[in-house]
């Protein structure tokens, strides 16, 4: 039975294009991104690894993608999945995985 | 006369309860009703008359009356607003002080709102279209147990809306048959699947024995998939102790979310389930069976959207909706109106949405709507772009119909739902270019093929029976209800 990781598991993995149009999605709408990581991780654990901490003050498209590779980098065999916060709301508006572990598809 | 103790007998009820120069206050309850009165009443005297048996009146003088402040206690109708194209019917605004109430209940509420006075002889029909609950009086109600923000975090779904479905024929599965509907449409990628409203313990299917088969269901869907599935066991009983027992086996299993039909089974129970589901962290879904019963008929009765703000007060974490576009009644401004008062902390006055009163909502928890009723694949752009991600959308037929299954029919709908939410968050028109997100996704996914296959022609088009008339509502009626709801 295939392990599935929340939203846009149920889709082919996304190319790089549309990574970057999902990323801009969160930028544009002023979320607080930040970047998580685990490896074999179920969906629903609340608590994957944070990778540094929320990107709180506006970042930029690239710097956000930049974050993401940095953390694949120093976790290859990691999921990695975005969070878009809505602090207003106190609520992850959005949460998906960016980069998925070869195993886990 | 000479005999007379006190002035009795029979008074025009706008002595008393009519006053079109009463400015109401911020913590006034506020009602708008729509009035059809007898036609020899004069319309002061109906919306008076409403006033009156609404709150302190009866129809004869008594003598008590005068140990009594009826100053401070009586309701006041203070202003009345036409009914374009409507000669007979009118709008009657009502202001009730906030002590005619009881704290935290909505049964006292309604015995007071929509007691009596709807068989009152004066008016022939009576419909209650909107309620101003004020601040001071929602800060005694908990709401919803748990509320949207709550919920996505407990289940980790973010970033788009939950799909569920209901599993059929509602009626005769043995309990081993339907944990195993259950089973093949949370592993095909559901969140969640319901009991119907009328499943409660039946001869086919005593409730305990559907909880353990159901909840075994539910641990292997998570178990194979990782991600977190809920079914809703349906606790609504003959007794409130018997609901109570229900509700008690389910938390006792590790059952994330239950349900009750609260208007059938009442505002007291449905409370006291509410209040101890906040208690126990279990989530609460809530079906609205009975409601078109009153809330249909546009002359009389209660409109939904005051039923869905007593389910707000007295709390549910998710409740059936319109859906716009399926089986069901709902036109559609009024829909996507009641959807902003279950999830919004403010909404402002709109007539052509039938929002009356600007209403706050004193960060009461939000609730989430529940789409459900006929709807399919094809709908999913239009449902995405209808009601967002804060929704619960649901598939019955839609999932259970695929022509492989319910594993099938799930992934199908959790396809046409992912594909939806990432076109639109690249800025895609997901409604004008629908179909061809959806052709699309079918190319990496045979079962959305073969359920657009299976649907393509099904369309639900009938007129509905209580339309809203966008005039209905003259602009700026009720702004004198403003100043307590910023």
């Amino acid at each position: 039975m295939t392990r599935r990781l929340e939203t846009f598991s149920y889709l082919p993995p996304m190319t790089a294009e549309q990574v970057r149009a999902q990323v801009a999605n969160v930028v544009d709408r002023g979320l607080v991104p930040w970047v998580e990581y685990a490896t074999d991780p179920a969906a629903g654990d609340h608590l994957w690894n944070l990778w540094r901490l929320p990107m709180t003050d506006l970042p930029s498209l690239e710097h956000v993608l930049a974050e993401v590779d940095a953390c694949a980098e120093a976790n290859p065999r990691a999921n990695i999945r975005l969070v878009g916060y809505d602090p207003t709301r106190q609520n992850q508006a959005v949460a998906f995985v960016v980069r998925a572990a070869a195993a886990s598809r | 006369m000479s005999d007379a103790m006190f002035d009795a007998g029979v008074k025009e009820y706008r002595e008393h309860y009519w006053d079109d120069s009463y400015v109401p206050s911020d913590t006034d309850i506020l009602a708008a009703f729509r009035v059809t009165p007898q036609p020899e009443v004069a319309r002061e005297e109906a919306a008076a008359a409403v006033a009156a048996e609404s709150s302190t009146g009866t129809w004869t003088t008594v003598w008590t009356d005068a140990l009594t402040d009826l100053g401070r206690y009586r309701a006041r109708a203070y202003r009345i607003a036409s009914v374009p194209g409507s000669t007979e019917q009118f709008i009657a605004y009502i202001a009730y002080p906030l002590d005619l109430f009881e704290e935290g209940s909505v049964v006292n509420l309604m015995s007071s709102i929509v007691g009596n006075v709807f068989g009152f002889k004066a008016v022939r029909a009576l419909r209650l279209e909107d309620l101003r609950l004020p601040v001071a009086y929602l800060k005694t109600f908990q709401g919803p147990p748990h509320g949207i923000r709550v919920e996505r975090d407990k289940l980790n779904k973010h970033g788009r809306p939950l799909l569920g479905c209901t599993i059929k024929p509602k009626l005769g599965l043995s309990p081993r048959n339907y944990g195993r509907a259950v089973y093949e449409c949370l592993r095909g990628g559901l969140d969640f699947t319901k009991d119907d409203e009328n499943i409660n313990s039946q001869p086919f299917m005593r409730w305990r024995d559907r909880y353990e088969f159901v909840m075994e269901a539910v641990r292997k869907a998570e178990a194979d998939t990782g991600e977190r599935k809920g079914h809703y066991l349906n606790v609504t009983a003959g007794s409130f102790e018997d609901q109570m027992e229900r509700a008690e086996f389910a938390k006792e299993l590790g059952a994330p979310i239950i349900m009750v039909d609260y208007l059938t089974a009442g505002f007291t129970a449905h409370t006291s389930l509410s209040k101890w589901c906040r208690r126990n962290g279990m989530l609460l879904h809530c079906h609205r069976a009975m409601h078109a019963v009153i809330d249909r008929q546009k002359e009389h009765g209660i409109h939904w959207r005051v039923l869905a703000k007593w389910l707000r007060m007295a709390g549910g974490d998710h409740v059936h909706n319109g859906t716009v576009v399926g089986k069901l009644e709902g036109d559609r401004a009024a829909t996507m109106a009641v959807n902003d008062l279950l999830r919004e902390d403010f909404v402002p006055e709109d007539p052509s949405r039938g929002v009356y009163f600007d209403q706050s909502w004193a960060s009461l928890p939000p609730v989430f709507p529940v789409a459900s009723g006929g709807i399919h694949v094809w709908h999913m752009p239009d449902l995405v772009a209808i009601f967002g991600d804060d929704a619960v959308l649901q598939f019955g037929g839609g999932t259970l119909g695929h022509p492989w299954g319910n594993a099938a029919g799930a992934t199908a709908n959790r396809v046409a739902l992912e594909a939806c939410v990432q076109a639109r968050n690249e800025g895609r028109d997901i409604v004008a270019e629908g179909p061809e997100i959806l052709k699309s996704a079918a190319k990496s996914s045979p079962e959305l093929r073969a359920a657009m296959e299976t649907w393509k022609d099904i369309r639900f088009e009938f007129d509905e029976v209580d339309r809203l008339d966008v005039s209905d509502v003259p602009v700026g009626a009720g702004a004198a209800g403003k100043g307590g709801s910023a």
